[in-house]
């Protein structure tokens, strides 16, 4: 192999750096004796931030162009830069956060760090998928590592049951996804999503064919609906987030539903624009009948866990109301708007998801498990610094301003309305009005009332920080959201 | 230049004290709150009241993906507001000097915060900043309720954000389309000159009614006021009462009237018709109340209705007596609050069956709190009596019967008011709690005179409150006159 194959093969070197570094960890796992495996982890926090590095480096020298790499199975273009670039952070936070709560329970083992380091992998192979094939190959890895992180406490009943299901039903999603892809294969003779796109362009002029591709895509988008969380393929959401230990519920919070989104981009956007009105339609139901459910049941919880998996399928809802809000009649004027929209949804989400579960472990000790709203009660007696990172990720997660989950909505409802969807629209606002209810209830117990349980937080000073840069990067975000929006642009428009 | 100041010297300032501790925090607070009003008197002594047009405009890009923009300025509609919130977060803060002694960091932050965001608000000539901003005050208002207030706290605090959040939300919606409609701008003024059906000015016309009437509030959807006002804290209940409900008034001049005004004219019947009721109806409910603080509550409703009486007579005494009276009732209401405070610091009742007699204890105070009764019942010579002679003027152009229910107002005005007066402060000496009263001390004393002077300044010489008035409010009559359909 000489130089120039390895430059051609740059834009995949995080992927290939990142599955290297992900074996090394697991050899070199085998030989920490520490229990606080200081050496895994970093080496976990070295391989990533070289990733990362990586990444920028790749980014800089394409300048957002896009590259086709082993022939055609794996694209690289700015919007999987960026995606990439926020699932390292998510991977980061989640090996940040979780140390000490996986130390505490006897659960920090090489595992946890590997397969997180897989999942990752995975993640990043349907980023950059432009194959069905690479689509489906990147999220089984990703699931598979998910499934066995789920059960890491492998005596706990309720993770393992939690694992069960998650398998269970992901299998069945995968085959509902698979099923429809072989659909999709069978009419245009392609697994190529490019080729694939240009074929359906011609198939679906004529009725029959049409018919056919739409049944196909049927079971395209309730795979892909698994996978987001949405309603009504919502079930295994709150069981495997309630279930799963808090580290990994933050895991799966964040960065599968980055790769989920990407992968509806590649799929429905890249993949079937000329099925658009069909898969609009289908997510326009989809998007209803989440932000309805996951905002209402949402109020009966008194788990935080179970309240945020539903608060998750709603928030998941809002997401898909910038993706099928792109075309109009067949007109595409207004689609780089409404992706952008959707990607910095899906962005912004994941900020204030791995914020809010980060501070259930923050507020965990040995011992003692925060999940319980109760737990968050006179939180601003004990800490008001911490109440008050609390306070901006629920009120971002409600969308109040000056937080980034305003501008997240804003941008969403504004393509929705200049799609036409008004009826979604003030749908959406009055199902964020009842949302409002439940994340108001955890700033009340908060400020409001005495705390029950007075024992000192322990002050953890890494921990701390990231956390507070990880809530404050809202109010950033919030006063000014240009910048991210200006990313997520470019990275729509260079699709 | 210096409306930015307006609103970020106060905000900085409540950082400030929130970093001072607990106890510097009061000094840095009122330090903050002198520094926010005088930055705001340059806005009134540089106006040039011939002048339509917004002053003092600064205009950045901010969010240039949505053509958002960091757009501020002032009219003679806006610009008292800015001074009268400034103004009303001095006394705020003395006020709570050493009543509040749980979290008075926190507390002080509150207040400082929240009078940047509403100069913000007054200030804001880009929709998007204008609901930032609107939505902004939710949160500091919501902890204020909630940390600082009354037995049912909770109920008020959620009541209150809930409430104002769906009318908010509603706003949002309309915003957007607006934001459609008109080739991607969210600048207020390209709005005004937007051309739109009637039956989209209507649709939009309610969505902003949904946000501005929570806000106001308009009967019937007052219900949260009472609440909130009871179980706020008293510096809560003045801000709330002076500053945040005119938030909704003033949405209806800037965005309802010039925008919709053919919707506004053709629903004109129903505005007037829920004015009429805010006024006579609740000045009824007003009359029974027993709790103080939820009388003056009620008052505040049957006052802001004639505000927005005002507003919808579509000529210049109805629209300047609105504002006025916007104006004049800041002033009364926060005192009347404050008055309530301050019997309920010494008492911790607000039920005016446990007062009586309280003049022979609280000599000061009764002459002080008769002016401000005065004032609410709007009898001429204090502010109260100019919004509303000018707003039954108004009326009385239109329609005779409409300015005959409105004039009822100075009956039961009088009646609610000066019959509370009279149980609380007259008769005989009612328990011993009353009897060892002690009267102002120096610092309420302050805080009351200088609202006194306000009132009666306003009652006796409006002039350089409506000059400033004057040439934006024929403007925007002008600009309402003509047809946008």
């Amino acid at each position: 192999m000489n130089l120039a194959v390895l430059l051609d093969h740059l834009p995949a070197a995080p992927e290939m750096i990142l599955l290297a570094g992900a074996c090394a960890v697991m050899i070199v796992d085998l030989y920490v004796k520490s229990e606080r495996r200081t050496l895994s982890l970093a080496l976990a926090q070295v391989v990533l931030a070289a990733c990362a590095l990586t990444t920028v480096v790749v980014l800089a020298l394409s300048g957002g162009s896009k590259y086709y790499l082993f022939h055609g199975l794996f694209i690289a273009d700015f919007m999987s830069h960026v995606l990439k670039l926020a699932c390292y952070l998510a991977a980061w936070a989640a090996l940040v956060y979780s140390r000490q709560w996986l130390l505490d329970r006897g659960l920090l083992r090489g595992e946890f760090i590997t397969l997180l380091l897989f999942a990752l992998l995975g993640m990043m192979v349907m980023i950059s998928a432009s194959s069905f094939l690479t689509v489906y190959l990147g999220l089984e890895l990703m699931s598979l590592c998910l499934y066995a992180m789920v059960a890491l406490n492998r005596d706990s009943v309720a993770s393992t049951e939690a694992a069960m299901k998650y398998f269970v039903l992901g299998a069945l999603s995968s085959g509902l996804l698979l099923y429809g892809m072989s659909m999709i294969y069978g009419a245009t003779g392609t697994l190529d999503i490019p080729q694939v796109a240009r074929a359906v362009a011609k198939l679906s002029a004529s009725a029959s064919d049409r018919s056919f591709l739409v049944f196909g895509l049927v079971f395209v988008v309730a795979g892909l609906a698994f996978k987001v969380g949405v309603v009504p393929f919502h079930m295994w959401i709150p069981d495997v987030y309630h279930g799963a230990p808090t580290p990994v519920t933050l895991v799966i919070s964040a960065g599968p539903k980055l790769a989920a989104f990407a992968m509806a981009i590649r799929l429905l956007v890249n993949g079937l624009p000329a099925l658009a009105a069909d898969w609009q339609q289908m997510l326009a139901l989809l998007a209803l009948a989440s932000m309805a459910l996951g905002n209402i049941v949402a109020i009966a919880q008194s788990n935080l866990k179970r309240m945020l998996a539903y608060s998750a399928i709603g928030h998941m809802g809002f997401m898909l109301l910038g993706l099928l809000s792109g075309v109009v009649d067949g007109n595409t004027r207004n689609a780089v708007d409404a992706y952008t929209a959707a990607l910095f949804y899906a962005l912004v989400y994941a900020i204030m998801s791995v914020g809010a579960f980060g501070m259930l472990l923050y507020l965990s000790r040995a011992g003692f498990d925060c999940e319980n709203l109760e737990d968050m009660r006179g939180l601003n007696r004990r800490s008001p610094w911490t109440a008050f990172l609390m306070l901006l990720v629920m009120f971002s997660l409600t969308g109040v301003p000056p937080t980034a989950g305003f501008y997240a909505k804003l941008a969403v409802i504004s393509a929705a309305v200049s799609a036409g969807y008004l009826w979604l629209a003030v749908a959406a606002v009055m199902f964020s009005l009842v949302g409002a209810f439940y994340y108001l209830r955890v700033v009340k117990l908060m400020y409001f009332d005495d705390p029950v349980d007075t024992t000192p937080l322990e002050r953890r000073i890494g921990f701390g920080a990231l956390l507070s840069a990880n809530s404050l990067s809202l109010l950033l975000f919030g006063i000014l959201p240009q910048p991210l929006m200006a990313v997520c642009f470019a990275a729509i428009i260079a699709l | 230049m210096l409306l930015s100041l307006a609103i970020w010297v106060p905000i900085a300032a409540g950082l400030l004290a929130l970093a001072a501790g607990e106890r510097n925090s009061r000094w840095v607070a009122l330090a903050g709150a002198i520094a926010g009003f005088l930055v705001t008197i340059p806005l009134y002594t540089g106006f040039d009241a011939q002048n339509s047009g917004f002053q003092f405009q600064i205009n950045l890009s901010w969010i240039p993906q949505f053509n958002i923009h960091y757009h501020l300025g002032v009219d003679g509609i806006s610009l008292l507001f800015v001074l009268l919130n400034s103004f009303i977060t001095i006394l705020v803060v003395v006020a709570g000097w050493t009543v509040v002694e749980s979290r008075v960091a926190q507390y002080n932050a509150a207040f400082l915060v929240m009078s940047g965001l509403l100069n913000g608000v007054f200030a804001a000539l880009d929709a998007v900043l204008f609901y930032v901003f609107f939505e902004a005050t939710l949160i500091p208002m919501f902890i204020i309720i909630g940390v600082w207030g009354g037995p049912n706290r909770v109920y008020a605090a959620v009541k209150f954000f809930l409430y104002t959040l769906f009318g908010s939300l509603l706003m949002l919606v309309a915003l957007l389309y607006l934001y459609q409609k008109s080739g991607g701008s969210f600048a207020i003024v390209d709005w005004h000159k937007l051309p739109l059906e009637l039956e989209a000015q209507k649709w939009l016309f309610f969505g902003f009614l949904f946000a501005f009437a929570v806000k106001v509030p308009m009967w019937p959807v007052h219900t949260w006021l009472p609440d909130a006002h009871t179980e706020a804290p008293t510096g809560g209940s003045v801000v709330l009462a002076a500053i945040l409900l005119k938030l909704g008034a003033y949405g209806l001049v800037r965005f309802s009237l010039p925008m919709f005004p053919d919707a506004a004219r053709e629903l004109a019947w129903l505005m007037i018709a829920l004015s009429l009721v805010a006024i006579a109806y609740i000045g009824l409910v007003t009359l029974v109340q027993t709790d103080m603080k939820r009388l003056i509550a009620y008052s505040s409703v049957s006052h802001m209705g004639f505000v927005t009486l005002g507003f919808f007579l579509f000529n210049a005494y109805g629209v300047e007596g609105g504002l006025v009276q916007m104006i004049s009732h800041g002033f009364v209401s926060a005192a009347l609050f404050l008055c309530i405070g301050v019997m309920y610091d010494r008492m911790h009742s607000r039920q005016i069956s446990d007062y009586g007699g309280v003049v022979n204890t609280m000599p000061r105070f009764a002459s002080l709190m008769m002016l401000f009764a005065m004032a609410n019942a709007g009898l001429p010579a204090t502010s109260g009596f100019v919004g509303e002679f000018m707003v039954i003027m108004g009326a009385m152009k239109v329609n005779f019967w409409v300015a005959a229910v409105a004039a009822t107002t100075l009956i039961w005005g009088a009646a609610y008011t000066l019959w509370m007066y009279k149980r609380v402060i007259f008769g005989a000496v009612a328990n011993d709690k009353v009897a060892s009263l002690k009267d102002l001390n120096p610092r309420e004393l302050i805080v009351l005179s200088a609202l006194a002077a306000a009132v009666l300044f306003m009652g006796v010489y409006p002039l350089p409150f409506t000059e400033v008035m004057h040439a934006s409010v024929n403007e925007l009559l002008r600009h309402m006159a003509i047809p946008k359909i």
